[in-house]
């Protein structure tokens, strides 16, 4: 397989006052054409400059990140990114948050409205097109969310801890629906949690990062897919990963 | 009006539990109805007392009485003086008032748009801002004459700065990730401007319109006070002259229904543009 995403000692600092604050060290990355690698990591670590940068959102104080082999300056559509926290724009109702990508790509009204109707039935959403996000449950409008990074039809997805606020029960049903929606879809998804769990359930590769983005462990999950949550919590194998992991935080943290 | 205050309860495939309500009339207006009949109460009683107090209590050459001034009105409606009157003002306020919040809505976007700028102004607009427009009048007759024209400036420079203001302050509080999220999805910044600092910033241009409703009437009959032979400001200076209470007041009434009816056009604005907002956050 072909490497998509290249990260080559990528660096962020911050500048506060008179100080720089360092927020990612000389990381270095690289994701594979439609691999699901997840990105394990304690808060403060990094993770999500790491992600700012891949998407083009900020800018590296030094290092690169090239895509398809060109440096990336900017966002570009075939990357999306899901944030943290909810940015659909509150005066749009669930229809018009899904079509706006569509809308920026200048995208016939009648080709947005089907396409935005085929993803709300895809995250389960019938019968919400015109209620506004504030009238929605926080769970809704991860699908919301989700549905609107679906839109425009990238080839690769960054996440922020897209369930991180989310009560257990909730998290596994998206967490199930975002396999379901990414299987033979051929995207790549670099995803980002800190919830050990979370990343073997997902991923095919776990990266675990310590402190400012240094990189403790980069393993290959070959768990058998589809997967299961509840019976992957007593297999042995998973058992052995969770151990792995959590050593290797604890490392990371030091 | 929309009354969900709560998200909709859903089941775990995502789909809401709506159900219909049986509400009877009173269920669904009683509120409304209650605190409308609370408010002609009040005014009734006020009248009321106004009436029987004035010539008691009151000296009603200085305190008029609600009788004189009712038939002071139905006589000025009678001999047209009333309507004469209302109209140069209300020219003066709807031309002052358009004027003053389009410039202000336009230069709020704009200066906000351009932060450099907008640091080197600001001190200078504060400062502008805080002279009592009132003391602008009188360079305002020597500018632009005693005509109608000086009447609409001094009200479009009262109502300018309130809509300015506000609309900066939208601008300014609009939230980072819906901006960062339009350029994730390859916006310019000409989408960022449409589709997210304009309709964020509404909020904020909707107070300033709100609370420069008053102060396009203040600019009006400043104006008219200062200098005028027309107008409900000339109206008022001219029954005082005559010692006329019931004439001022009657006076005030029409400024006042006419305030009213602005305040209800605005929300009418306003309702249409804050759809989306929850139902206790609308005014």
């Amino acid at each position: 397989m072909s490497t998509l995403l290249d990260v080559q000692g990528l660096t962020k600092q911050f500048v506060k006052d008179d100080t720089g604050i360092v927020a990612l060290r000389d990381f270095n990355l690289q994701v594979e054409k439609g691999s699901f690698v997840t990105i394990l990591g304690r808060s403060g670590c990094g993770k999500s400059t790491a992600l700012n940068l891949l998407s083009g959102l900020i800018r590296p104080t030094s290092g690169t990140v090239t895509y398809h082999g060109s440096p990336i300056t900017g966002p570009r559509t075939e990357i999306s990114y899901l944030t943290q926290s909810d940015t659909l724009m509150p005066w749009r109702d669930v229809r018009r948050n899904i079509e706006m990508p569509m809308e920026i790509s200048g995208a016939p009204a009648q080709e947005r409205r089907a396409r935005a109707m085929d993803l709300i039935e895809r995250v389960g959403l019938t019968g919400f097109e015109r209620h506004y996000p504030r009238e929605l449950s926080g769970g809704m409008r991860r699908r919301v969310s989700l549905a609107r990074m679906l839109v425009g039809d990238p080839e690769t997805l960054l996440m922020d801890e897209p369930f991180g606020a989310l009560d257990a029960q909730l998290r596994t049903d998206l967490q199930a629906e975002l396999l379901r929606l990414w299987q033979d879809s051929g995207q790549t998804v670099v995803f980002v949690t800190h919830d050990i769990e979370e990343a073997l359930l997902l991923g095919d590769r776990v990266v675990v990062l310590g402190l400012r983005g240094r990189c403790v462990l980069d393993r290959e999950i070959d768990l058998p897919r589809p997967r299961d949550p509840d019976e992957l919590r007593v297999e042995s194998n998973f058992v052995a990963l969770h151990r792995e992991m959590t050593e290797a935080l604890r490392k990371g943290a030091r | 009006m929309s009354t969900m205050t709560e998200s909709p309860k859903t089941d775990s495939a995502g789909r809401a539990d709506v159900v219909a309500l049986q509400r009877s009339w009173w269920e669904r207006n009683g509120r409304t109805t209650s605190i409308w009949s609370a408010r002609i109460a009040l005014i009734a009683g006020l009248i009321a007392v106004w009436q029987l107090a004035a010539g008691r209590i009151f000296d009603p050459s200085f305190t008029s009485r609600p009788s004189d001034i009712w038939t002071r009105l139905v006589e000025w409606n009678a001999d047209g003086t009333l309507w004469m009157h209302s109209w140069i003002t209300l020219q003066e306020v709807v031309y002052g008032y358009a004027l003053g919040s389009a410039g202000g809505a336009l230069l709020g976007f704009v200066l906000t748009s351009l932060p450099t700028v907008y640091r080197v102004l600001d001190p200078f607009i504060m400062a502008l801002y805080a002279i009592p427009k009132v003391a602008l009048a009188p360079l305002f007759i020597v500018w632009f004459g005693i005509e109608m024209d000086m009447k609409i400036l001094l009200a479009a420079v009262t109502v300018f700065f309130l809509v300015f203001l506000n609309t900066a302050a939208g601008v300014r509080e609009v939230d980072r990730g819906l901006i960062d999220a339009v350029r994730l999805m390859g916006g310019g910044p000409r989408d960022i401007a449409l589709k997210v600092v304009l309709p964020a910033s509404m909020t904020g241009m909707l107070t300033g319109l709100k609370v420069a409703i008053p102060y396009a009437l203040i600019g009006a009959v400043i104006g008219e006070l200062v200098a005028s032979n027309r107008g409900l400001g000339y109206l008022i200076s001219n029954s005082a002259a005559q010692f006329d209470t019931a004439g001022v007041f009657a006076t005030l009434v029409v400024l006042s229904v006419i305030a009213a009816i602005l305040n209800f056009l605005v929300g009418l604005l306003d309702h249409r543009v804050s759809r989306w907002k929850p139902a206790e956050a609308r005014t």
